[in-house]
C-alpha cells in the first residue's frame, strides 16, 4: 500500500521546488494580466503603432529563422561530423550569442557592420548599403542572437543519430548529398523543428541587439519588444497590451508545436 | 547540492544586510546627468565617510516607472518637470522638489561633420541619418518642440530610449546628426561636435531633485540634495556645462 502510494506521488522536495520554479515564471505573467487594460484592449491592440510593430516582428523573426536554417544547419553538420582543427573554438564562437548580453552583440554588430564599421565601411563606400537603422539590420541582429539555438539543437541530434542508417544508404550507392537530404535530415526532423521554433521564438523576443544596432523607428525597425519599451515611457496600458500579445503568440507557438513533436517522435 | 543551498543562504542574508544599511543612498538620475552626478557623488562620499552613493541612470521616464512600481529609490533627479510632477502626484515624495540646474539643446554631429550639417533645417534631409530621443523622454519632447517652433519637418531614422544612447550612435558616426543637450556634447571631449540652436528657438530643460518618502535615511537624502544645491555642488555641475537656475 505504502509502496504503491510512494510510486504514485513524486518526491515532495521535487514537487515543492518544481512548483517554485514554475511560479518564478508564472507570477510575473500574472502581474501582466493584472495590469492589462482589459476594457480597451481591442482598440489598443489594433492601434497602428502596434500593428506596424507586429508586422515587423513577424517579418524579421521569420526571416531570421530562414537565414538561421540555411546557414545554421551546415554549421551544425560540420561541427557534428567533421573533425577539423579548432572545432571546439568554432563551436564556442558560434554558440557565444547564447550567453552574451544582446546589447554587446548589438554593439559588436555596429562596430563591424555599421557605416563606419570594419566591414560596413567598405561595403557602404562601394554600394551605398547601410544596415543600421534598416529592417535588414533588425533581421541581422535577430539572426545573430537566435541562430545558436538552431545550431545547438541540430548538432545534438546529429550526434545522437545512429550512423548505420546513413552507412546503409551510402553502401546502396547514394551520394553524400543525397544521404544528407533523404536520410539524415528526415531523421533529425523533430529536433530540427524544435530548433527552428526556439530560434523563431528567440528572434521574436529580441530586443537588446536590435535597439543597439538597428535603432528604433516605427514601421522600419520598431519590433514588438521595442514598442513595449518605448510605450513603458509614455503609456503603460499600451506596453502591457503589447506584452500580452507577445505572451499569447509565443505561448501558442511553443505549446502547439510541442504537441506536434510528441506526435512525430 | 549543499554548496547550492549555502550560496543561496549567503545571497539571501547579504541581500537583507544591504537593504537595512543606512549608509547607502540610491540616487536615480536622468541619463544626461551621468557625468555631473558621478562627480557630485564622488565629492559627497569624500565629505561623508562611510556613505556609499549608488547612481541609477536612465531616461527620466524610465526612472519614474521604476519609482512608481516601488523601487527603493532615495533621491530622484529628473530632466524635466512634467516627469517630476507625475512622481509628486503619486504621493511618494518627501518635501518639495528643487530646481538645481538648467540645460539647453544643441545640434550634435560626429567629429568632422561628415553629413555637412549647418543648422536645424538639415534634420529634414532624408539622405542624412537623423536621430532624436524618443517621445516621452525629456530630450525627445524638448527637441520636438524646438523643431515645430523652427518649422522643420524632421526625417528621423531612430528614436533612442535615452540621450546617452543617442549620443553614442552619433559619436561612432552611425548617425549624421541628432539633438542632445549642450552638456552631452561637452562630455565627449570633441568626439561629438555641437552646432548652436538659435537662442529664440531653443528650449530650457530645468532639472529638479526630490527626496522620496521611502528613503532609508531621510537625513542623508536631504543632505545630498542640499549638497547638490550648495555652492560646491553647483560649481561641479557648472564645470560640465550646466547653468545654475
Amino acid at each position: 500500500m505504502s509502496r504503491r502510494s510512494r510510486r504514485r506521488w513524486p518526491p515532495a522536495p521535487l514537487v515543492l521546488l518544481g512548483a517554485l520554479g514554475t511560479a518564478l515564471v508564472a507570477v510575473p505573467l500574472i502581474g501582466l494580466l493584472w495590469r492589462a487594460p482589459w476594457a480597451d484592449l481591442g482598440s489598443v491592440i489594433t492601434a497602428p503603432v502596434v500593428l506596424d510593430a507586429l508586422r515587423l516582428s513577424l517579418i524579421s523573426s521569420l526571416s531570421a529563422t530562414a537565414i538561421a536554417f540555411v546557414l545554421g544547419v551546415p554549421v551544425a553538420w560540420l561541427l557534428a561530423r567533421v573533425d577539423f582543427p579548432g572545432r571546439q573554438l568554432v563551436r564556442g564562437l558560434v554558440l557565444l550569442p547564447l550567453v552574451l548580453p544582446p546589447v554587446v552583440g548589438g554593439a559588436a554588430l555596429l562596430f563591424a557592420l555599421g557605416r563606419r564599421g570594419l566591414v560596413g565601411e567598405p561595403v557602404y563606400e562601394a554600394t551605398g548599403l547601410v544596415l543600421p537603422f534598416s529592417t535588414w539590420g533588425v533581421v541581422l541582429a535577430s539572426t545573430f542572437v537566435a541562430m545558436p539555438f538552431l545550431v545547438i539543437t541540430v548538432e545534438g541530434a546529429l550526434h545522437n543519430l545512429d550512423q548505420r542508417y546513413e552507412g546503409a544508404a551510402a553502401s546502396l550507392g547514394a551520394r553524400r548529398w543525397t544521404v544528407l537530404r533523404r536520410v539524415t535530415l528526415p531523421m533529425v526532423g523533430p529536433s530540427l523543428l524544435a530548433g527552428l521554433v526556439l530560434t523563431w521564438a528567440r528572434a521574436f523576443g529580441e530586443f537588446g541587439a536590435t535597439i543597439t544596432f538597428a535603432g528604433n523607428l516605427q514601421g522600419r525597425t520598431q519590433t514588438l519588444p521595442l514598442a513595449v519599451f518605448v510605450a513603458l515611457e509614455s503609456d503603460r496600458g499600451v506596453a502591457v497590451a503589447i506584452s500580452l500579445l507577445m505572451v499569447v503568440v509565443s505561448l501558442i507557438v511553443l505549446v502547439a508545436l510541442r504537441e506536434r513533436w510528441w506526435r512525430v517522435s | 547540492m549543499r554548496l547550492v543551498l549555502v550560496s543561496i543562504l549567503a545571497l539571501a542574508t547579504s541581500g537583507c544586510g544591504d537593504s537595512g544599511s543606512d549608509d547607502e543612498l540610491l540616487v536615480s538620475a536622468a541619463a544626461s546627468l551621468t557625468d555631473a552626478f558621478a562627480a557630485v557623488a564622488d565629492v559627497f562620499e569624500q565629505a561623508n565617510p562611510g556613505v556609499d552613493v549608488i547612481l541609477n541612470l536612465a531616461g527620466s521616464s524610465t526612472l519614474r516607472e521604476q519609482i512608481l512600481e516601488g523601487s527603493p529609490t532615495d533621491v530622484f533627479a529628473s530632466a524635466n518637470f512634467s516627469t517630476m510632477q507625475q512622481v509628486i502626484e503619486a504621493g511618494v515624495t518627501s518635501g518639495p522638489p528643487r530646481i538645481f540646474a538648467e540645460n539647453r539643446l544643441q545640434i550634435a554631429l560626429p567629429a568632422g561633420n561628415p553629413g555637412g550639417v549647418v543648422g536645424l533645417d538639415d534634420l529634414a534631409n532624408e539622405v542624412l541619418l537623423v536621430g532624436l530621443c524618443a517621445e516621452g523622454v525629456p530630450c525627445g519632447d524638448l527637441a520636438r518642440t524646438v523643431l515645430v517652433e523652427a518649422g522643420v519637418e524632421v526625417s528621423v531614422d531612430t528614436n533612442e530610449p535615452d540621450v546617452r544612447s543617442l549620443l553614442s550612435k552619433i559619436e561612432v558616426g552611425e548617425l549624421d546628426v541628432g539633438i542632445t543637450y549642450v552638456t552631452d556634447v561637452i562630455s565627449t571631449d570633441g568626439a561629438v561636435e555641437g552646432v548652436d540652436i538659435p537662442e529664440e528657438l531653443n528650449g530650457v530643460a530645468a532639472y529638479s531633485i526630490v527626496a522620496l518618502e521611502g528613503a532609508g535615511d531621510a537625513d542623508l537624502a536631504r543632505a545630498f540634495i542640499e549638497f547638490v544645491l550648495s555652492r560646491d555642488g553647483q560649481e561641479i555641475i557648472g564645470e560640465l556645462g550646466f547653468s545654475s537656475p
